[in-house]
């Protein structure tokens, strides 16, 4: 179990000016080995701006990355070997067949005369694409160009593979192949990818750190997320409804909101089936006349946590300029 | 790892019709200059005869040939080396050599190297002319070679011109012009020495057809040689430097 816990990405106080814009404010993370991580956030974020750090394409301001515990810039050649990056925009020369790119990228990594022939077939089989390995990569279409990206970005078996909007321009079908991918990949790599896409995160990602302004505002792991997205309101409807005071009186009911007339939501700390007060609403409703009609439980969604803590940081950001 | 890229960088540029195209003109041209000095020549051959110290075959019909081929391979030039770089930012491609264990040293030596291996698969071709005059005679191979040797040197230069102006910029044509640009600036560089008469300024050193004048009298000069390879490792060091400008700011 050692070897699960080895660090094979370490981010430390990494800033990123591009002139006086700051793209990327003092971030640290860590990633582990076999490990999934998502880098979730609005457009502008600084997804991009760290991946391309965390590949080598982009020198830090400020700070220190480490890719399988050897310095970015100080070891680049040792580091950049255990390193496979697919950009936003995947690398490919569209004049070469999909099996002379493949070999040119597998010489370009170091991959040893004889061992080429393996690499580039492991390749293919695991991105799907044996069947167009003697067409030009200009005559594919999108999602074939992207599964050449990733056959790219994996060729030389590297620990951390870096996937910046992996399923960006595809269509459903290809973006569930794209994802079983990924789930396939992790067994053996640290994957970190970043996407706008919330669901995404929650289909392939083991955690995610959601990053606005070029900051960390979240890190989590996925369960506790869907933890926080399982929800913990009721949504109730009440033709006869008593006083909000009676309402909250329920055991286990934190507080109550009267949303319209005869609508009212009611929230609760959700630890486990037990605490869901639903069954002493109903109970208390029957037995005081109250008429209950409608008793729904509500979900909050990825998107409400997303835009709950991304918009709640400007907010305050502003209250904090007002006040300085 | 360099002869990765330029082996990459050759088959592109055969991949594309441009290097075929220019191919095909640079062989026309120099075929058509070929056989007019040719032809010349059979006029006055007779007259050359009756001279005490004749001329010979390779100074009469082959040296013309080459002191008119920088002209053509100067426009030429520029359209090449254009895309070597500039192609790569603009796709974006380039962020794969990034992301891979070399560094900018073997990506702008392999570049450079894929010009010149496609140079010298030209100037291969161009010595099938002077070869097929072995038929009826014999040939000066020392004035010959030094004469190759010069028009490589030169055409190096050249490409590495190219790709520090294709390092500069997203946009090929921008680069080609800017190539023209600094070329011929340098060519007619001494234009300043002849009118001020004063052979020996600096102004006349730096003329990038001086030093090759020299080759085509058969003349390998230390001094000649060292400034073609600093004129190239001067735009070599350059083009590495903006390249990791990239990687810097943005």
């Amino acid at each position: 179990m050692n070897s699960n816990e080895q660090i094979l990405i370490s981010v430390n106080n990494v800033t990123r000016y591009y002139d006086n814009f700051c793209a990327v404010d003092n971030l640290s993370f860590e990633v582990k080995r076999g490990e999934v991580v998502g880098l979730l956030g609005p457009n502008g974020a600084g997804k991009s701006t760290t991946l391309q750090m965390l590949s080598g394409n982009l020198a830090p301001t400020n700070g220190e990355i480490s890719v399988n515990q050897y310095d970015l810039f100080e070891y680049p050649k040792l580091a950049k070997k255990e390193l496979g990056y697919l950009p936003d925009k995947p690398p490919l020369y569209t004049e070469f067949t999909v099996k002379e790119y493949l070999f040119f990228c597998a010489r370009l990594n170091r991959i040893s005369k004889p061992r080429q022939q393996a690499a580039f077939e492991s390749a293919i089989s695991r991105c799907g694409l044996e069947h167009v390995s003697n067409k030009l990569i200009h005559n594919l279409s999108k999602g074939y160009q992207q599964r050449v990206g990733i056959a790219q970005a994996i060729i030389h078996n590297p620990q951390v593979i870096i996937l910046d909007e992996p399923t960006v321009g595809l269509d459903p079908i290809q973006i569930r192949e794209i994802r079983s991918l990924i789930r396939e990949l992790r067994n053996d790599h640290s994957i970190i990818l970043s996407t706008h896409i919330l669901p995404e995160v929650t289909a392939t990602c083991d955690r995610v750190l959601i990053i606005n302004h070029g900051k960390v505002i979240l890190e989590e792991s996925t369960e506790q997320l869907k933890q926080r997205m399982d929800s913990s309101s009721l949504r109730v409807g009440m033709h006869n409804p008593p006083t909000i005071e009676t309402l909250e009186k329920i055991v286990g009911i934190d507080r109550v909101e009267r949303t319209e007339d005869s609508r009212f939501r009611f929230h609760y700390v959700e630890t486990d089936y037990a605490t869901n007060p639903a069954e002493k609403i109903i109970q208390q409703a029957v037995a005081n006349n109250w008429r209950l009609y409608e008793i729904t439980p509500e979900r909050i969604s990825l998107e409400d946590v997303f835009v709950n803590l991304t918009t709640q940081e400007s907010s305050e950001q502003e209250t904090g300029e007002i006040t300085s | 790892m360099i002869w990765t890229i330029a082996a990459k960088e050759l088959k592109s540029l055969f991949f594309s019709p441009l290097a075929w195209s220019i191919l095909a003109v640079i062989m026309f041209i120099l075929g058509y200059l070929f056989l007019g000095q040719l032809d010349l020549y059979l006029q006055v051959q007779a007259r050359l005869i009756t001279m005490q110290e004749a001329p010979s075959i390779t100074e009469t019909v082959v040296i013309p040939i080459f002191s008119n081929a920088p002209i053509i391979l100067l426009i030429v030039m520029p359209l090449l080396t254009m895309r070597l770089v500039s192609d790569e930012l603009r796709s974006q491609t380039i962020n794969l050599l990034f992301s891979a264990p070399i560094s900018m040293t073997e990506i702008i030596l392999g570049k450079f190297l894929g010009i010149v291996g496609f140079i010298m698969c030209m100037l291969l071709l161009t010595l099938l002319m002077p070869l097929s005059l072995l038929m009826g005679g014999t040939l000066d191979f020392g004035l010959l070679a030094s004469s190759y040797l010069g028009l490589l040197l030169l055409l190096s230069s050249f490409a590495a011109a190219g790709l520090l102006m294709s390092c500069m910029t997203e946009h090929p044509t921008i680069a080609a012009v800017s190539t023209f640009g600094i070329l011929i600036l340098l060519w007619i560089i001494d234009l300043a020495v002849n009118i001020t008469n004063s052979p020996d300024s600096a102004l006349s050193h730096l003329s990038i057809l001086k030093h090759y004048q020299v080759f085509l009298s058969g003349v390998i000069d230390s001094r000649d040689l060292s400034y073609y390879l600093l004129f190239i490792a001067t735009f070599l060091i350059l083009s590495i430097r903006r390249l990791d400008y990239y990687r810097l700011q943005h």
